[in-house]
């Protein structure tokens, strides 16, 4: 299945794009989507501690279930107003 | 009553009058502007924002709701800038009309505090010096 990863401000930066489409098993967990991106992107691990994880817009632990077409938003501590 | 984020300038009496009734006897306004030195020591020309609008909106209108419950009565807008600010240059803007100005106060002090730790925005500062940095915001409110 196909699940859109969004990344945002310096996540975004280390990715290198604000949007991109990853294959996973069907099934597959948000924790997974995750590691995969931190595996191509070691800088990603330095800030795994402080980074929250959306899906479709709702905030989500990495035990959560992702379905095809779900949207995951990858994102730092925010830094609004 | 009204949740917007946008590139454009920021205008205060837009809000206030999307707020206010007649009920009103009070309307509070907040503005969050850019200012020269952030948290450290460096001076900063200028902070370029980003938001993820498909969360960003529907969580500033739940802060909207609940701030509008909690303290009492209260009509609140809520509008952040996004794209690159100068010094002085608001970031963010929120106003609240309520009956009693204690209520307004209060509404509007909790809905700036819970967008800043529940909005998906984020804000780059752009030193003087050319360096850039994404800056967190601080937790609790200093």
């Amino acid at each position: 299945m196909r699940v859109c990863v969004l990344a945002f401000a310096g996540v975004r930066e280390i990715v290198g794009a604000a949007q991109r489409t990853v294959e996973v098993p069907d099934g597959a967990t948000v924790g997974r989507v995750w590691d995969d991106l931190a595996r191509e992107f070691p800088r990603l691990s330095e800030i795994a501690r402080s980074t929250r994880l959306a899906c479709n817009g709702a905030l989500v632990e990495r035990d959560a279930a992702l379905h095809d077409g779900d949207e995951l938003a990858v994102m730092p501590p925010f830094g609004g107003g | 009553m009204k949740y917007e984020i946008t590139r454009e300038p920021l205008a205060l009496e837009p809000l206030i009058e999307a707020v206010r009734t007649d009920a009103c006897g009070a309307v509070v306004a907040f503005l969050g502007v850019v200012r020269e030195l952030g948290d450290g020591d460096q001076p900063v020309d200028g902070l370029s924002y980003e938001a993820y609008p498909a969360m960003a909106l529907p969580e500033m209108r739940a802060i909207g709701e609940e701030a509008s419950h909690k303290f009492g009565e209260a009509r609140l807008a809520i509008v952040h800038r996004i794209g690159d600010l100068r010094l002085g240059e608001a970031s963010v803007a929120v106003a609240v009309a309520a009956p009693h100005r204690g209520v307004a106060f209060d509404a509007c002090e909790y809905a700036i505090d819970q967008l800043k730790e529940r909005v998906p925005i984020w804000k780059k500062e752009h030193f003087r010096s050319g360096e850039a940095r994404w800056r967190p915001n601080a937790t609790p409110r200093p």
